[in-house]
């Protein structure tokens, strides 16, 4: 068992860290006051391949494994956690669905330009009535002919400010319940989307996150993914992959915050000495840096189990509940750590803090999370 | 026997290049120790080697010269054929040369064609003895010490067989003198015109344009020299007074958060925590309190000089040189006072 | 075009820290990267085949670890890789290390070689034209833009530090890189896939030793040799002057700047 990252995978982590260092950070600030993700990056995030990683060159896609998307997202989360999940719902959520269940016309048709730099993905999942409890969704699909019509609202859609292709989940026959779910393949350009304004939120305030709207929307039946009533079945388990995303974002937005921290001890003065020799904030950093080793470690386990086609739905679900709870708590003892200032816009750890929150809400939320941990347990 | 030290003038449209000067102050310098003659190869077109007065001033014995159309602007192979024959036909013990974009082309080719040893960039050089073992006698070589991995340490190199050890120098890292014989009269010298094989075929580039332009703004970690002002300058209007201290001394313009933040100049020169890291050969540090923000950005300077009022101003931690003053006074005077020392010492 | 690129694998010289107990240099952890100036010139070189098409080998004289530097090259879109690598060649000077290039050069065959200009630990910028001179082409050095005009001959802008030349250089030829030559471009994720699936040729002494004289490589065939190294004086707690009436201020000031050469 081997727990370094080959010659291979280290040199991807370069790039990403070199990439993300250059061209993420500098623009986090702005990006977070303005609530505007930039275009160019985004651009760039494609140029670089960052945006297809774990997808078969056949289609376009990078051709690398799931554990260096995994280090993608942790290396440009640490700077910011929007392109953090603004590659996310387009790798693990978007891409996947068509992916793990497109057939082969469908792959080179739409996963394609997704992977190979040309498009952008998003999810339509939930609804302003239905979160956790997906099942309950009300949006639409009604069959006629060559054709299914789609009407409904999903809400919290991430990136549909500006995707190309939307992953749409709707119900085609409500009598069967979850199993009356069908996953369809939409596109900007059809009439009858319309995408609401960015969400006013805590944190991933960059990331462009709206309520869209489908009225009346004619998708043609090739557009729909696997058969009727596969829906729910592939939305989750494009969630299963979605979680290993969310567990590194979260290691990422740690590492960031603490080593900001770490920087800032090392230098501010109280008492006629650094702040870094007081065996108190020793301690703590000790205690920080664990807990994000631990979650990345557990991160990077189920990643492989999923890049050796191993079950890892519950390590998915393991990753994302400890990296999540441990972001949250370990960024909110970073602003303590550099007291005043760590409060302070100027520094990055208060949006480093914001940004944690999410990740214990979406794709899943801790709760859920939970529920997916204790079912494989069978222990009721 | 290997005999003499040579130094390979540069000169840009005829006018001769100060480091020359300096490198044959050196090999004077060097010379006295060896008890040998010290010659400058100067190559041009025609007329370069007019006035050679300079030359003697700064300590050369004798000028070899090459005149021709082809040696008019620079250009590799035209250079490296006429200094190769002159320095196969005269075996030279030393030879040394400006380490700038010329020299640092010129040098290694030669070294190269006439298969000897080059050490670049030296900051200092010596004639010590040297012998491999306590039986043999020693002999007398060139010590050459220069900075090597990215100028975080120092290393001194051995030419021990090969012959001529060669050696460029930076400008300005050598003292150059200028010796005025007795009766104030320039000391005298040889002239020697060296009739080199240079032909026209040598000459295998074509030079289609030359462009003579102003140094270019550089972003301020590339700076080597920076003037920054802090808080303490007290106005943006006293950033023009900093400037005009800078062109004096071939430097840039940096500044704290704090002018940043008012506005008084653009942020991509500011120094510090959320600002660039820089590490010039000097940094002057003008009003600057020396809070560890900026700080954290300046440290690794060569050298720091700081002016500030404020006798318990952090900056004076880090300062080579603290001068406890008002800027605005010592700012202007020593702009003034600049002026002409550079006066006294143009060349 | 057939274009080789000579880089070298360097420790990033700007990450190297003094142990201020001992005044030595720490050595370990300090990343390896490919020199700045030399991965310029593979942007050019990248470029250039962008253009007029043609083929781009990387081409690498170092210890084994350097197949790191190499497959970083590949991963930028360079075609193929070769690490220069042996025994023999170690300990060489920037005269021997420029015959042992040439050899490999000659065997790789070139239109254009494309060197950095200087490596920021060794900062000698002798080894491309020492290169140029070994194998008996022109040499532009310090360029800081390339263009091509016809399928012989290349358009060059050469820095000096008061001026440029436009300088017409027919190939094969060698220029060295400035940084100002081109803003390297990232790897691809997919670059890095296929880096690492491809061979990298060695070539050791065996390979070239026809065309090598051995009493002209490695410690024995280098001229200079390093005699000693030794780190700088740590800078210590500097001088604060107190007391001084402006005038006195800037004598010191000017002093201090004179001794040190920095006016």
């Amino acid at each position: 068992m081997n727990f370094s990252l080959s010659k291979e995978h280290l040199l991807q982590q370069e790039l990403f860290q070199k990439f993300a260092e250059k061209e993420v950070k500098p623009l986090a600030e702005e990006m977070d006051e303005t609530e505007q993700y930039s275009m160019e990056l985004l651009a760039k995030l494609h140029k670089a391949g960052m945006m297809g990683i774990p997808y078969s060159m056949e289609y376009g896609g990078a051709g690398s494994d799931y554990l260096a998307y995994a280090l993608c997202m942790e290396e440009v989360s640490k700077h910011d956690a929007s392109t953090g999940i603004t590659i996310s719902v387009h790798t693990s959520l978007a891409c996947s669905c068509i992916d793990g269940f497109g057939t082969e016309e469908q792959k080179q048709k739409f996963l394609r330009p997704l992977v190979d730099g040309s498009k952008t993905g998003c999810y339509g999942l939930t609804e302003p009535n239905a979160g956790t409890d997906a099942a309950g969704q009300q949006t639409k699909a009604v069959l006629n002919g060559d054709h299914y019509i789609i009407n409904g609202t999903k809400i919290f859609t991430t990136n549909s400010g500006f995707a190309d292709t939307f992953v749409v989940f709707a119900m085609t026959d409500k009598s069967l319940g979850t199993k009356g779910i069908s996953a369809f393949v939409l596109e900007r350009e059809m009439e009858g989307i319309k995408v609401g304004p960015n969400i006013r939120r805590m944190g991933i305030r960059a990331a462009s996150n709206c309520e869209v709207s489908y009225e009346n929307v004619i998708v043609p039946v090739e557009n729909r993914l696997g058969k009727e009533g596969q829906g729910f079945k592939i939305a989750m388990k494009a969630l299963d992959g979605g979680r290993i995303g969310i567990a590194a974002q979260a290691v990422g937005i740690a590492q960031g915050a603490l080593n900001e921290a770490i920087k800032y001890v090392k230098e501010r003065k109280q008492f006629g000495k650094t702040i870094s020799s007081f065996q108190n904030t020793q301690f703590k950093i000790a205690d920080l840096q664990t807990h994000i080793d631990v979650a990345r470690l557990i991160t990077w386990q189920a990643a492989v189990a999923k890049d050796n086609n191993e079950d890892y739905g519950k390590l998915a679900a393991q990753a994302k509940l400890f990296a999540s709870k441990m972001a949250n708590d370990v960024c909110r003892e970073c602003v303590q750590l550099m007291g005043g200032y760590g409060y302070c816009r100027e520094y990055p750890v208060e949006r480093a803090l914001r940004d944690a929150k999410i990740t214990e809400i979406y794709e899943g939320t801790s709760e859920a999370m939970k529920m997916v941990i204790s079912g494989s347990m069978k222990i009721f | 026997m290997s005999k003499d030290i040579y130094v390979v003038a540069e000169q840009r449209d005829a006018v001769i290049q100060k480091v020359s000067f300096e490198l044959i102050s050196e090999a004077k310098r060097l010379s006295m120790v060896t008890g040998e003659k010290v010659y400058a190869i100067l190559a041009g077109a025609k007329g370069v080697a007019e006035d050679l007065g300079d030359f003697y001033r700064a300590g050369a014995d004798g000028v070899i010269y090459v005149e021709d159309e082809l040696l008019k602007e620079y250009t590799t192979e035209p250079y490296t054929k006429v200094v190769s024959e002159i320095l196969l036909a005269k075996d030279p013990n030393i030879v040394l040369f400006g380490a700038t974009s010329i020299g640092r082309d010129l040098a290694p080719r030669v070294a190269a064609r006439i298969h000897t040893g080059l050490t670049a960039d030296c900051t200092k050089l010596e004639i010590l003895d040297w012998s491999p073992n306590q039986e043999t006698e020693p002999e007398k070589l060139l010590y050459m010490t220069r900075p090597a991995f990215g100028g975080n340490i120092m290393a001194t190199i051995l030419c021990k067989e090969k012959r001529p050890q060669m050696a460029t120098v930076r400008p300005g890292v050598m003292k150059r003198e200028d010796i005025i014989a007795e009766c104030g009269a320039t000391p005298e010298g040889t002239k020697e015109e060296f009739k080199s094989t240079l032909k026209k075929e040598d000459m295998n580039v074509v030079i289609r344009e030359v462009v003579k332009c102003k140094v270019q703004k550089t972003d301020i970690i590339e700076a080597k020299a920076l003037i920054s002002g802090g808080r303490g300058i007290g106005s943006p209007e006293a950033f023009s007074m900093l400037k005009e201290l800078a062109e004096l001394l071939e430097a840039d313009i940096s500044s704290s958060r704090a002018n940043v933040d008012a506005g008084w100049i653009d942020r991509d020169r500011q120094v510090g925590q959320t600002g660039k890291t820089v590490r010039p050969s000097l940094y002057m540090a003008c009003g600057i309190s020396g809070a560890i923000q900026h700080v954290a950005g300046m440290e690794d300077s060569d050298y720091v000089i700081a002016i500030n009022k404020n006798e318990t101003a952090a900056i004076f931690d880090v300062a080579d040189l603290g001068i406890v003053g008002d800027l605005k006074i010592i700012i202007p005077k020593l702009i003034e006072g600049l002026k002409r020392y550079k006066e006294l010492n143009r060349c | 075009m057939k274009i080789v690129v000579c880089i070298k694998q360097v420790p990033d010289t700007n990450e190297v820290k003094l142990d201020p107990v001992t005044n030595t240099l720490i050595r370990e952890g300090v990343p390896s990267i490919i020199n700045h100036d030399d991965k310029s010139g593979i942007e050019a070189a990248l470029k250039l085949k962008e253009q007029v098409g043609g083929e781009v080998v990387v081409v690498c004289m170092g210890p084994k670890q350097a197949d790191v530097a190499l497959r970083e090259a590949l991963a930028m879109g360079c075609d193929k890789a070769m690490l220069v690598s042996a025994r023999e060649f170690g300990g060489s000077d920037t005269y021997a290390t420029a015959k042992i290039i040439a050899a490999a050069l000659r065997k790789i065959g070139y239109d254009l070689v494309i060197t950095g200009r200087q490596a920021i630990d060794g900062d000698t910028a002798q080894v491309g034209p020492q290169i140029a001179e070994n194998l008996g082409i022109p040499q532009v050095s310090y360029v800081e833009g390339v263009e091509v005009l016809n399928e012989s001959t290349l358009l060059v802008q050469r820095q000096y530090e008061d001026r440029y030349h436009m300088i017409e250089v027919k190939m094969p030829c060698l220029l060295t890189a400035l940084t100002e030559l081109g803003e390297p471009r990232y790897m691809t994720v997919k670059g890095i896939v296929e880096a690492y699936r491809q061979e990298i040729e060695v070539m050791d002494y065996e390979m070239l030793k026809d065309d090598l004289d051995i009493a002209t490589i490695g410690l024995k065939g280098s001229p200079t040799n390093v005699y000693k190294s030794f780190t700088k004086q740590a800078k210590g707690a500097g001088t604060k002057l107190t007391e001084l009436s402006p005038d006195e201020a800037v004598d010191a000031i000017i002093n201090a700047l004179q001794e040190r050469h920095l006016v």
